[in-house]
């Protein structure tokens, strides 16, 4: 919850002394809530009332930044329509240190490769977890060292065991990939604080339960550590259900400071289908950031696309730019179509033209990324605008032709556009999944 | 030191839809299913009572579909028999109930006659003893005079039959009052035209617990956060006692997903995806999980090795976690 500006003027000093810039405290009180003011302008205020509104001030789950530019946490929402989610959850795949060293660099090179390029959009996973599944300090340090030398510039790394000294050896040689460490737990907490503070890395806090969980992660503040990010042992799908949603609800709902971290989840499942069937309940309920066992592409890539839907922001719908597209190598004689400039449709059509291996032109209107249905409804498809379209980007000098193929949907419109245009309209399918067939029919040698 | 847990207290649920009828209650089934019901959002036991397990529904065509050479495999013994193919999906594939289209109505394909469809569900009724859901060809009219044979074939059945959309919904209420089926409301991905379908049907005379909501999702990776967001909002309008949003929800992952190039298109044309056959799978899996986690009652599936994937996460979810 947001203070208002009478609960941070009861914080105040009532000197009404105006060194803060504005004449009185009620003002600068009004200020700091509207977000235009610094609580530090204001010279007298005590120690402990500065506690208290910074900490009010603090966004409810903290951001947690480590590795090649990974950020978690800082979410603000429960459903993403109240606004939207921040920070894709971040997948690591794990690297286990009883692999051979060059079973490790194979492992990590499929890991370099899990980058996809799908619907105008390129993702990936962001690295790696060394996990010390040994329990031996120097075959972990061996391990993550392999691991960091065959991993990617651009990808991250976790270093995961629950033994300090481990910890600190295997850190060293790869703080300047400043890794995410853990797992700090009650037994060892001081010592992989006294690490991960040593090193500037952020620390994960591991209990199980959630009682447990807050008590070790106030013990870890007490510690005088805050950069954290919390592990509430997820092993069956329905508790860490209930326990993600906890997390975030507490954080969020009742700004406990104690859940005030970014949340991480364990896959627990052996059969890469089944694991990432779990992974996807995780990724849909609140995990910052998932470890996963899962390499193969085929398993990897069908997640993170989940998670681009899940990220995408509700008020921005995504969208290409509204022009004319060249696909294939484009001729006088290649085909035109019309499609919207929202990113889902126009991919969708360029996707089959292209499979129709027929070099064709796409004109991209702009109708504020909406579908063709939507754009049409809401007046946004009108011939007018199709024909200033063409004109604008001189469609008729890039062709021989005077033909030019609309979405089905909008078929209505075919006669006023031949009547701005002057160009003949042809009325394509109405799914794009026609668009095969239909160029083979139209446009096919 | 003791954590409380933040627990909701919603002040209504969602409402319970039974499907199929038993012959003491005038139908031939063996027994009923009931979807909905939930007082809380997806799988938070701890909060609320979670009633009914969302449920899953392989589609079965009366024609042979244009499916992927990939998912036809499953049925290559059954695609030119609707009962038998129904059958397959229940001894063999696990499916909670049938979903049948009948394609073969379109006046555009096979053209078949009212009557032949009707009869085409008989077929597949005395095939299985599991409720059935029923569409036509997506074709209104011809539609119409489908459902209307196909309901009056099927009385008493408690078919779920479907589609009632905003332009055409009153034939098949119609339908459905006269020989007791519920009916799936289509809505293109719009909350207001959802409850204002509901109400229409509703002032007909066809009571609330015998409607199904269709939301019109988007597959993985193809517009599904859409419908996410719009199921999430439903679920809530329902908690909150929004009576005509209140309705179990139906989703279409079997049909979105596998319209997506990413569960057609082998590893031969895009190395970089990987391998077709898992990740078709996958597509079709999570589309159907990302869904139940917004509220999804009823899913209607294709691929066997989907289906079992989501059966499982189901069964898991389902465990308490009070
Ligand atoms: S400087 Fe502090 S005490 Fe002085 S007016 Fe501003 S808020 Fe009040």
């Amino acid at each position: 919850m947001a203070l208002t500006g009478l609960d941070i003027y009861k914080q105040l000093p009532k000197k009404n002394c105006g060194e803060c810039g504005v004449p009185t405290c009620l003002a600068f009180a009004m200020a700091l809530a509207a977000g235009k003011a610094a609580l530090s302008s204001c010279p007298y205020v005590s120690d402990a009332a500065k506690e208290m509104l910074d900490s009010a001030s603090a966004p409810p789950i903290k951001k947690i930044a480590f590795g090649a530019g990974v950020e978690l946490g800082d979410e603000t929402v429960m459903f993403r329509h109240e606004k939207t989610f921040y920070h894709p959850t971040t997948v690591m795949i794990r690297v286990s240190d009883n692999l051979s060293a060059e079973e490790i660099a194979a492992r990590v090179a499929e890991v370099n490769d899990l980058e996809f390029d799908r619907v105008g959009l390129h993702y990936g996973v962001e690295g790696i977890a060394v996990t010390n599944d040994s329990g031996d300090a120097a075959k972990f340090a061996a391990a993550v060292s392999v691991a960091s030398g065959a991993l990617a510039e651009n990808k991250s790394m976790v270093l995961l065991t629950e033994d300090a000294a481990a910890l600190k050896g295997a850190l060293e040689p790869v703080a300047g990939r400043k890794p995410l460490v853990g797992s700090a737990t009650a037994a060892n907490f001081e010592g992989m604080v006294e690490v991960a503070k040593a090193a500037g890395v952020p620390l994960i806090v591991k209990a199980a339960g959630l009682d447990a969980l807050a008590e070790l992660a106030d013990k870890v503040v007490a510690a005088g550590y805050k950069e954290l990010v919390l592990d509430p042992v997820t092993t069956e799908t329905s508790k860490a259900l209930a326990d993600l949603t906890q997390l975030r609800r507490l954080a969020i709902k009742k700004k406990f400071r104690s859940f005030g971290y970014p949340v991480l989840a364990y896959t627990s499942k052996e059969n890469p289908l089944e694991e990432i069937v779990q992974a996807n309940v995780y990724l849909a309920k609140y995990a910052s950031m998932l470890v996963i066992n899962a390499v193969k592409k085929e398993h990897v890539l069908p997640l993170l696309t989940f998670r681009v839907n899940l990220y995408t922001d509700p008020q921005k719908p995504i969208q290409v730019e509204p022009k004319l597209h060249a696909v294939g190598d484009v001729t006088p004689d290649s085909p035109v179509y019309v499609t919207t400039n929202f990113s889902l449709t126009y991919y969708t059509v360029q996707g089959e033209i292209e499979a129709s291996k027929i070099p064709s032109y796409i004109l991209a209107v702009d109708t504020d990324g909406t579908s063709v249905l939507t754009a049409y409804a809401a007046g946004k498809f009108e011939p007018e605008k199709v024909a200033d379209l063409m004109e604008k980007f001189e469609v008729a000098s890039k062709v021989n032709h005077k033909k030019v193929v609309i979405p089905g949907y909008v078929a209505v419109i075919s006669g006023k556009l031949k009547e701005k245009s002057g160009w003949d309209v042809v009325v394509g399918p109405r799914e794009a999944s026609g668009i095969m067939s239909f160029a083979k029919a139209n446009f096919g040698s | 030191m003791a954590v409380t847990l933040v627990k909701e207290r919603w002040q209504s649920r969602v409402g319970e839809v039974i499907l199929g009828a038993t012959p003491e209650q005038g139908g031939t089934r063996s027994h009923t299913i009931t979807v909905g019901g939930d007082g809380t959002l997806p799988f938070l036991h701890f909060e609320g009572t979670v009633a009914n397990r969302p449920v899953v529904a392989l589609e079965v065509n009366d024609v042979e579909p244009d499916w992927s050479p990939r998912l036809k495999e499953y049925y290559a013994d059954v695609i030119n028999n609707p009962a038998a193919w129904a059958k397959k999906c229940v001894d063999e594939y696990g499916a909670d109930l049938i979903y049948l289209k009948l394609v073969g109505a379109n006046p555009e394909g096979a053209n078949r006659t009212p009557a032949e469809c009707a009869q085409t569900v008989k077929d597949v009724l005395a095939a299985v003893s599991v409720p059935l859901i029923v569409v036509g060809c997506e074709e209104a009219e011809k539609d119409n005079e489908v459902m209307a044979a196909v309901a009056e074939a099927a009385a008493g059945e408690n078919l779920l039959i479907g589609l009632a959309e905003q332009e055409n919904y009153k034939s098949i209420t119609a339908a459905a009052m006269v020989h007791k089926h519920s009916v799936i409301a289509r809505s293109p991905l719009d909350i207001n035209i959802c409850k204002q379908l509901n109400i229409l049907i509703n002032e007909m005379g066809l009571p609330l617990n015998k409607i199904i909501i269709d939301p019109m999702i988007g597959g993985l990776g193809f517009g599904l956060e859409y419908a996410y967001s719009i199921m999430e909002r439903a679920r809530l309008g329902s908690l909150v006692n929004d009576k005509m949003l209140a309705m179990p929800m139906v989703c279409t992952p079997g049909y979105e997903a596998n319209r997506a190039k990413e569960a057609n298109a082998g590893i031969e044309d895009f190395p970089a995806w990987g391998d077709l056959h898992d990740r078709g799978t996958m597509w079709e899996a999570l589309t159907a999980t990302s869904l139940i986690q917004t509220g999804a009652s009823i899913l209607l599936m294709r691929n066997p090795e989907a289906v079992k994937l989501v059966k499982q996460n189901i069964e898991e979810l389902m465990v308490s976690n009070a």
